[in-house]
């Protein structure tokens, strides 16, 4: 059993107005940032999984977005697992 | 008279007025603490407004877990009335109990005011004593009150009249065809944003939102063709 570190990270929809996204893209344009074309923002959640193996750390992060961690009607989520980003 | 269970939370915050409002409109209402596996013989079940686990996460997203929402489901399948106010509307589609979800208004303020809504669907057990058409003056409270769903549920919500209440006026929070309020396909769940708890005397600036907790009582004495009664028995076993 190893721990594995996995990375979730959590956007909302790209059809779905994102209105904390849009505040901090006029923040920046207002400080001069005017090369910032759109700024989304969504959450990262850092689990470290008891695992006998990568894929296994995988799936159960997996099952714990579809459970709780994202919500399927309003939000995407990828993983990443130490370091990688699986396929 | 009716057994009214109101779920308190962590965090919830308008189950008092909602017990209040629920008793003044002749229920015998109680609370049920969210860790409890038992509804104890309710006829409905309210889960009240607030913000359950600090809104950590998802509003609604937690609470969703807790122990007696294993109970609210198995009533709510077997036809039993359920009624989310506010934070309990945000649990009830966390749970998936209702489509669509709440997310951050719009313009991302906090909105503590007067809002209009007309009434558009009669038939269920919260609002049969209103009138269609109806504008009800009743205030909001919240941050994420964004009533969101994808553009083919929300078509078969209009077509097949499960738009409760409506926002009119203007739309405060960004949601979704101005939805302020929705019921599933049996009509026995019902979910809106606005407190009808906040406007249920003349005292409290208004009595448009009584007759929510007035149509319980009204629905129940005429309707029994099922019993919709969740037995402790029916929960376990869910």
């Amino acid at each position: 059993m190893n721990a594995f570190r996995v990375e979730v990270r959590v956007m909302p929809r790209a059809a779905l107005l994102d209105p904390q996204g849009q505040a901090v893209e006029h923040a920046l344009h207002a400080l001069g940032f005017g090369d910032v074309a759109r700024v989304r923002m969504g959450k990262h959640l850092v689990l470290d999984v008891n695992a006998t193996s990568r894929d296994e750390a995988l799936a159960r992060a997996r099952a714990m977005c579809d459970r709780l961690l994202a919500n399927p009607v309003t939000e995407d989520y990828d993983l990443v697992v130490d370091g990688d980003v699986p396929r | 008279m009716k057994r009214v269970a109101v779920i308190v939370f962590p965090g919830s915050n308008c189950d008092a007025e909602t017990l209040a409002a629920a008793g003044a409109a002749g229920s015998d209402a109680y609370f049920v603490w969210h860790r409890d596996a038992d509804l104890r013989q309710a006829d409905a079940v309210i889960l009240p407004g607030g913000f359950s686990y600090g809104d950590y996460l998802r509003s609604g997203a937690i609470a969703r877990f807790s122990s007696v929402m294993a109970a609210v489901t198995a009533h709510a399948r077997a036809g039993g009335p359920v009624l989310g106010i506010c934070n309990g509307f945000q649990i009830l589609c966390e749970a998936g109990l209702l489509p669509g979800g709440l997310m951050r208004n719009a313009r991302l303020r906090f909105l503590s005011r007067p809002t209009w809504v007309r009434v558009e669907q009669i038939d269920t057990p919260f609002t049969c004593l209103y009138e269609k058409g109806e504008i009800l003056e009743v205030p909001i409270a919240h941050g994420d009150g964004r009533y969101v769903v994808d553009p083919r549920t929300a078509a078969e919500l209009e077509a097949t009249d499960r738009i409760v209440w409506r926002y009119v006026r203007d739309n405060p929070n960004g949601s979704t065809n101005g939805i302020a309020g929705v019921t599933n396909a049996g009509h026995n769940v019902v979910g809106i944003m606005p407190h009808p708890e906040r406007r249920t005397a003349p005292a409290l600036g208004g009595e448009d939102g009584a007759r929510v907790f007035h149509s319980m009582e009204a629905r129940h004495a005429t309707q029994h063709a099922v019993d919709v009664r969740a037995v402790d028995d029916r929960h376990l076993r869910v």
